[in-house]
């Protein structure tokens, strides 16, 4: 009754004992019903049916088979061109009656061998399987904590919130009057900086009148005024008397009073009859430097820093970021050297010359300290939160992989397993990315960063993909098929490079190991032919 | 090894396409811009009749150059097999300029040549046959070959005879003078006083030092090139000199550069250019309505070949047509050769049909190799198969997908860093395990062996050669050094015939370690591929012993597959037939194995230009050729995979191939759909296989191409001088592959008037000398059958040729209008060389007419047993018989069952049942 219904050209000698189609000395209809033929052409060496059904035994039909009992071992079809053709297919050897090849009988040791793997591998299917059922299970537990300590987090994150904004109020409520002080001490401070200035001023162009007045007479005159070429105006390199007259505002000579006016106008250019050593002393306001503006770090950069300190796995960008290095790296290593060494931050120089702001005072000291104890405490809530942001994030992120209908893959998160060879340390980290690194020294490739569950359509869970790694030279980009087999142990088995740039990796995981009873099952399947 | 690897990258794998600027336009090959600045008119060249030697083999005659007053020797022999051979030298050249040696197979043959007139202006000779005759006139010099008043071929017709003779350099010239008065030697000797001493001539840009890139050519030997032109009058078509990736029939060069023969690796060829490429076969052949015939311009040097098609009159040759044909409108194809240095040697093959100019180039550089069965089935090769299991997997492939294949091939990762003859110890740890793992599926590897070798003192090959000093040198003297594949290599002088027979020796299985009676050799980068060197290629003024590499690099390739090709056949004490297929190629390199198109891509239009490339190479004897299906750069869409397959499967030889960066293309990869159409294809390949063993085997014989233009067949049809999108196989065979991206059908041109068509598929019925339009799908192409043959096939498609050796024929008789049909069948043992030693083989005539079909024996002195038998008969374009019986060889008379299909007239004859080798006859009634 199987028989009956099955589409294929049968066993021949199957059905010969059976009689059903190949009755001798009766006509045979072809299976498809196309032709009937009488009985001494079926298996005459000649193809009469459009199917090959009257050829079980021979090579004459092109879309033919044949059937192996195999006793001892799994019966199969093998497509009729291999009959006779001088090839040992069949373990039973019965595909080579009429070619001369010496074919040997293999069945039994195949079907031993082949029963001692299947008894293997059911031992470790069957132990791979609890490790399984425990993976289900911490996954479960994993999975619930994660769960709570969202929860939490969440919770957590409302109050830390709340939180913010109230240290936020005290620290603007704190900087107001801290402001103001400031202010006022500073405001001080510049009005007694101007009559310092004025002061030291006025001393100087004392000084000048003295050392401008050669003849001591009281006044300073034109000809005095000219032995000071660098109060040229006219750009000739000489003070003429007519310059030095206007200089002088148009008069010939000035006394001390209006010299004022005069020390004005020249006080910029000139300069001193003393040394040049004492000048720098004598005019600190002209070689004054200035003071480089403070560098500071801006706030979201280091927030940044600090999210991906925080961060369990590197976001979409900067892995982006490192693949290019790595593309750089790879191709063009020569351009290493053309890398800028990072610049180095100098504190600002103090200038020594400048005289100090004097102290705030008690009043604004106090302010002072109450400001910063308000920022402090804001800073450290807003730190907080972030973290509670963080590591909301990094469960979510956990939670949104799909870890297989019973999470049972959910172990591997955040995990990597590496599997050494002659030339290369090769690293799967489940979830996230595969590389490889030379044995001796070198940088490491991206094989693929995690893209998708890519097995079969009726387990997706045995291929995993990892696409996108570090480009080929005028190829792709490199890509990993992870193929997971059932196995105690969670471990790469090999690796290889089936085709340029795309890396296949077998990886054994208790995780896919099926129920033993579906093993079994499937085996006495293929029993009953 | 990584900065090696890249620094390799960059030099061979730099560029997007060609890089035209790594190659010499005619204008920066000094000698071909020299002699291309002279334009047709009056040739300086005046023949010296008193000079004249008539003997019974040749005539000899002095030719002197009125400018310079150097004096040349032409001879004119008389070949058999109506060809003339044409030579011309310097009489006295300061050293002797290089003859091609191994190139000829016998030193051909003469017949005698008469003088029938002689006055001041020249010569009449007659050569025999047909009212034929060579004019030679003496001022200007020229030769005709006319036949009764038609004149079939002038030379140096437009002047352009050219003939750089070898001088010493100015500088050192005055001192040799003084010393030995050399130069007034010539004139001592010249019967004729009022011939002067050789004129000094002006020195040229680059005729002492040329400069191309960074690669300075040295030149000790200062100019050499030669020219001479050749005028075809009442000729349109001409063909031939491959290799280009360019239209069957040949452009017409004016206005652009010349075709170029130089054995180049050009990195991502451009199609449709003129530009050389790897291979070189200086044979053009001319056809029109009346006539086809050839030339063989037999040197071995850098050549450009000029093309210009005119109508007579325009040039000074009109004249004399218009005296001989009195017309002035007839085309006129002019050819101009240029070579660098050598010698005039050239060969014209008077025809007049196409066979008998296969017949006589056939006869002067010999036929393709016969090769064994396997080698024409399907060929699996990738850069690289990665290692044991991962040839293994591919062989398994095969089976479980149920595909045909013959042969695994394994490029250049094989091997231990490059060192050919060598295994790589992790990846191809037990070579001997894997070729017998192949055995026992009765299939068979191919390895690559390249021809520069890593120079490595630890590295056996390498250090033999250099011990025996047979690397080939710098003009200094030192081995010569260039990079390749390994890195620093050398280049082992093939040449030189011990060097050749030490290469052979090494091909013994004892000495290449690792090697079976299953491993045959791929021979890569023997233009010779130098990637540091001028254009990719070997310094010219390197030394092949005293012959510098300018004078032999288009030969080299040829020598290495000659060598190669000569180590399979003594491994096997002289039984098996070798295979090689070599990239290079020169005339004569058919004797050696097969030939490929080089480094093509995955482009609809590598498909498309794969059909003329290998049509070209058939018209000039070598037959085995293919191009890699799937194209060997770039990734194949799956539809342009498919389409390379079936018409793969109908190229003579077929081979997939893909380069290292692209992505794995194994049959099967694909999607069923996509894997059942390509099994189809191959299977459609191995049930024609004895078709094909026997073109081939008619290809050994005559020298007729197994791939064939279609005017090639029917010469008297204009329509198909041009056709290049189909071929004949045979002439039996019409395949109009699909090229096209999207193909919703095809329009096939069925030639011939009177001729019947059957559509192979369907058995449908189409008249000849008809444009037809055929639907496609992706099943298969249009393939049709000729009214009038018959095909053997062996429908029964196993994993392996070999496996199918010992199965049953069956024959498709087609037909003709008269209701006739002819065919053959040739087996043998299908590998060793007993066929010919011994005679071991059958070969039959397939004869239908008058309602009887008969098998005769072709070759009754030969005795081959064969367990083949006839399982089938479908004769299309029959009618219904009453009754069929067999005669057997013994008389007895036996039934035959039938099928008569009305509605196709296709009439199907059930086992006859006899022996493939037997007389038998079939008789309808």
């Amino acid at each position: 009754l199987i028989v009956s219904i099955l589409p294929l050209p049968i066993e021949w000698e199957q059905l010969r004992m059976k009689r059903q189609f190949y009755e001798e000395n009766k006509p045979f209809t072809c299976l498809d019903g196309s032709r009937t033929i009488p009985f001494d052409r079926v298996n005459d060496d000649y193809c009469d049916c459009r199917d090959g059904s009257d050829e079980p035994g021979t090579a004459a039909c092109p879309n033919g088979s044949f059937h192996c009992t195999n006793a001892g071992f799994r019966p199969t079809f093998i497509p009729s061109s291999r009959i006779n053709d001088g090839i040992c297919d069949c373990c039973d050897t019965t595909d080579e009656y009429n070619s001369g090849a010496k074919c040997e009988n293999t069945c039994k040791e195949l079907g031993q061998k082949e029963h001692e793997v299947l008894q293997k591998m059911a031992e470790i299917t069957k132990e791979g399987f609890l490790l399984k059922q425990q993976l289900i299970q911490e996954a479960k537990n994993r999975q619930q904590e994660k769960q709570s300590k969202l929860t939490e987090l969440q919770n957590n994150k409302k109050e830390l919130e709340e939180k913010v904004e109230a240290l936020r109020t005290v620290k603007e409520t704190a900087e107001q009057p801290e402001k103001e002080a400031k202010e006022l001490h500073l405001k001080a401070w510049e009005e007694q900086k101007a009559i310092i200035r004025a002061e030291k001023d006025k001393a100087k162009m004392a000084e000048a009148f003295l050392e401008l007045d050669d003849d001591a007479d009281g006044f300073v005159a034109v000809a005095e005024l000219q032995t000071h070429a660098e109060l040229d105006t006219d750009a000739d390199g000489t003070v003429s008397e007519t310059e030095a007259q206007g200089l002088l505002g148009g008069v010939d000579h000035v006394d001390t009073a209006s010299f004022e006016k005069v020390w004005d106008n020249i006080k910029d250019k000139y300069v001193s009859e003393v040394s040049n050593n004492s000048q720098d002393s004598h005019t600190p306001d002209i070689t004054r430097p200035v003071e480089p503006a403070p560098v500071d770090t801006p706030p979201e950069e280091s927030n940044k820093l600090a999210d991906n300190d925080s961060e369990q796995y590197p976001s979409d960008d900067d892995v982006q970021e490192e693949e290019e290095e790595d593309e750089e790296e790879d191709d063009y290593p020569e351009e290493d050297f053309d890398k800028a060494p990072p610049t180095v931050k100098t504190p600002p120089k103090k200038d020594e010359d400048e005289e100090a702001m004097p102290p705030y005072d008690d009043e604004t000291r106090v302010l002072i300290d109450a400001a910063q104890k308000a920022r402090d405490n804001f800073e450290e809530s807003e730190r907080a939160l972030r973290d509670v942001d963080d590591q909301m994030k990094n469960i979510e992120k956990e939670i949104s992989f799909d870890f297989g209908p019973d999470s049972e893959f959910s172990y591997l998160y955040s995990q990597c397993y590496e599997l050494t060879t002659s030339e290369y340390i090769y690293k799967l980290c489940p979830f996230n990315r595969v590389s490889q690194k030379p044995k001796y020294g070198g940088s490491e490739t991206n094989l693929g960063t995690w893209g998708t569950w890519a097995g079969p359509e009726d387990n997706k869970y045995l291929l995993m993909k990892y696409e996108h790694g570090t480009g080929c030279w005028q190829g792709p980009n490199r890509s990993t098929t992870v193929k997971l087999t059932c196995g105690k142990e969670t471990t790469v088995m090999s690796t290889s490079e089936p085709s340029r740039c795309e890396y296949l990796m077998e990886f054994t995981t208790p995780a896919v190991c099926q129920e033993p009873e579906a093993v079994i099952s499937s085996l006495h399947g293929h029993d009953e032919f | 090894m990584v900065p090696l690897l890249v620094a390799l990258l960059f030099l061979c794998l730099g560029a997007e396409a060609v890089d035209r600027s790594n190659f010499k336009t005619c204008e920066q090959s000094s000698f071909c811009k020299r002699q291309r600045e002279l334009k047709p008119g009056q040739s300086p060249y005046r023949a010296l009749l008193d000079t004249l030697e008539l003997s019974d083999s040749r005539i000899t005659l002095q030719l002197i150059n009125d400018n310079n007053k150097v004096r040349l020797l032409l001879e004119l022999y008389r070949l058999h097999g109506n060809m003339t051979r044409v030579k011309i030298n310097e009489l006295k050249p300061l050293k002797p300029r290089y003859e091609v040696p191994d190139v000829l197979i016998t030193d051909p043959p003469t017949e005698p040549m008469t003088l029938v007139a002689q006055d001041e202006n020249g010569l009449v000779l007659s050569l025999g046959v047909d009212e034929q005759r060579v004019i030679v006139s003496a001022r200007p010099f020229r030769l005709d070959i006319v036949e009764g008043p038609t004149v079939l071929l002038s030379l140096n017709s437009r002047g352009l005879l050219t003939f750089e003779h070898l001088r010493l350099r100015k500088d050192t010239k005055h001192d040799a003078d003084a010393e030995d008065g050399g130069g007034s030697e010539n004139a001592e000797q010249a019967e004729d006083e009022d011939e002067q001493a050789v004129k000094e001539e002006e020195d040229k840009p680059g005729m002492w030092e040329e400069t191309f890139k960074t690669h300075s050519d040295s030149k000790p030997n200062g100019p050499s090139s030669i020219s001479l032109d050749f005028s075809f009058p009442g000729v349109d078509h001409v063909y031939g000199i491959p290799e280009h990736a360019d239209t069957l029939k040949l452009r017409n060069t004016d206005g652009g550069d010349p075709y170029r023969l130089y054995n180049l690796d050009v990195f991502q060829y451009e199609l449709h250019n003129l530009m050389a490429l790897y291979g070189a076969v200086p044979v053009i052949i001319s056809h029109n309505t009346e006539r086809t015939m050839g030339i063989f311009w037999l040197n071995a040097a850098e050549t450009w070949v000029d093309i210009s098609s005119s109508t007579a009159g325009k040039t000074v040759f009109g004249k004399m047509m218009d005296f001989v044909q009195g017309s002035s409108e007839v085309p006129q194809t002019d050819v101009r050769w240029i070579s660098e240095s050598g010698i005039i040697d050239v060969f014209v093959l008077l025809g007049p049909t196409p066979n008998d100019v296969f017949a006589q180039y056939a006869s002067l550089t010999g036929t393709q190799a016969f090769p064994s069965l396997s080698t024409l089935g399907y060929h699996q090769c990738r850069w690289n198969y990665n290692d044991k299991e991962d040839v293994k997997t591919v062989d398994e492939g095969f089976d479980k997908h149920d595909i045909p294949c013959d042969f695994i091939w394994l490029d250049i990762e094989h091997t231990d860093g490059k060192r050919y003859f060598t295994w790589d110890p992790h990846k191809f740890a037990q070579p001997k395990e894997m070729l017998q793992g192949l055995m026992d599926k009765k299939r068979k590897m191919v390895a690559i062996v390249d021809p520069h070798i890593k120079v490595d003192s630890g590295y056996n090959i390498n250090n033999e050669i250099r011990s025996k000093s047979f690397y080939v040198k710098t003009k200094d003297g030192a081995d010569y050094e260039g990079w390749c594949w390994p890195g620093n290599s050398g280049y082992p002088d093939f040449t030189n015939p011990e060097m050749r027979a030490w290469w052979a020796s090494k091909f013994a299985y004892d000495q290449y370690e690792g090697s079976m009676e299953n491993l045959f050799i791929w021979n890569d980068m023997n233009e010779p591929s130098v990637f540091n060197g001028p254009e990719v290629t070997m310094h010219k003024d390197a030394l092949h012993g005293s012959w510098e590499h300018r004078d032999v690099h288009n030969i080299y390739g040829l020598y290495v597959q000659k060598a190669t090709s000569e180590g399979l056949i003594q491994r096997s004490g002289g039984v098996e037939r070798p295979f090689v297929l070599t990239r290079a190629f020169f005339a004569g390199s058919q004797r050696y194995g097969a030939v490929w198109t080089g480094d093509n891509a995955a482009e609809w239009g590598h498909l498309k230009i794969s059909i003329p490339m290998c049509l070209s190479l058939g018209l000039v004897g070598i037959s085995f050729c293919g191009a890699d299906v799937g194209g060997f750069f770039k990734h194949p869409s799956t539809e342009l995979l498919v389409r390379w397959y079936q018409a793969g499967a109908y190229q003579p030889f077929f081979r997939a191939h893909a380069h290292l960066d692209t992505p794995r293309r194994e049959p099967w990869l694909f999607g069923p759909d996509n894997t059942a159409l390509i099994r189809e294809a191959v299977r459609q390949r191995y049930a024609l296989l004895p078709f094909w063993y026997q073109l081939f085997y008619n290809a050994y014989r005559t020298g007729q191409p197994v791939m064939r233009a279609l005017w090639v067949e029917y010469p008297k049809e204009p329509a198909t001088f041009v056709i290049e999108d189909e071929y004949l196989l045979g002439k039996d065979l019409l395949v109009h592959p699909v090229t096209d991206e999207g193909a919703k059908g095809v329009t096939a041109y069925l030639p011939g008037k009177g001729e019947i068509w059957y559509d192979v598929h369907t058995f449908q019925k189409h008249k000849g000398a008809q444009n037809l339009y055929i639907p496609v799908t992706m099943s298969s192409i249009p393939v049709f059958q000729r009214g009038g043959s018959i095909i053997s096939r062996k429908n029964r498609v196993r994993r392996s040729s070999t496996c199918m050796e010992n199965d049953p024929y069956t024959l498709y008789v087609a037909l003709s209008p008269q209701g006739t049909a002819e065919g053959e069948i040739y087996i043998d043992d299908f590998h060793t060389f007993n066929f010919e030693k011994e005679k071991q083989f059958i070969h039959r005539h397939l004869h239908f007419s008058d309602n009887t079909l008969s098998s005769n024996n072709l070759a009754p002195d030969s005795n081959f047993s064969t367990a083949a038998w006839i399982e089938k008969v479908i004769i299309m374009g029959a009618t219904q018989p009453t009754s069929i019986s067999l005669i057997a060889a013994d008389g007895t008379k036996s039934a035959v069952e039938f099928e008569f299909d009305s509605a196709a007239s296709v009439l199907t004859l059930r086992k006859p049942g006899v022996n493939a080798g037997a007389d038998w006859t079939v008789l309808l009634q």
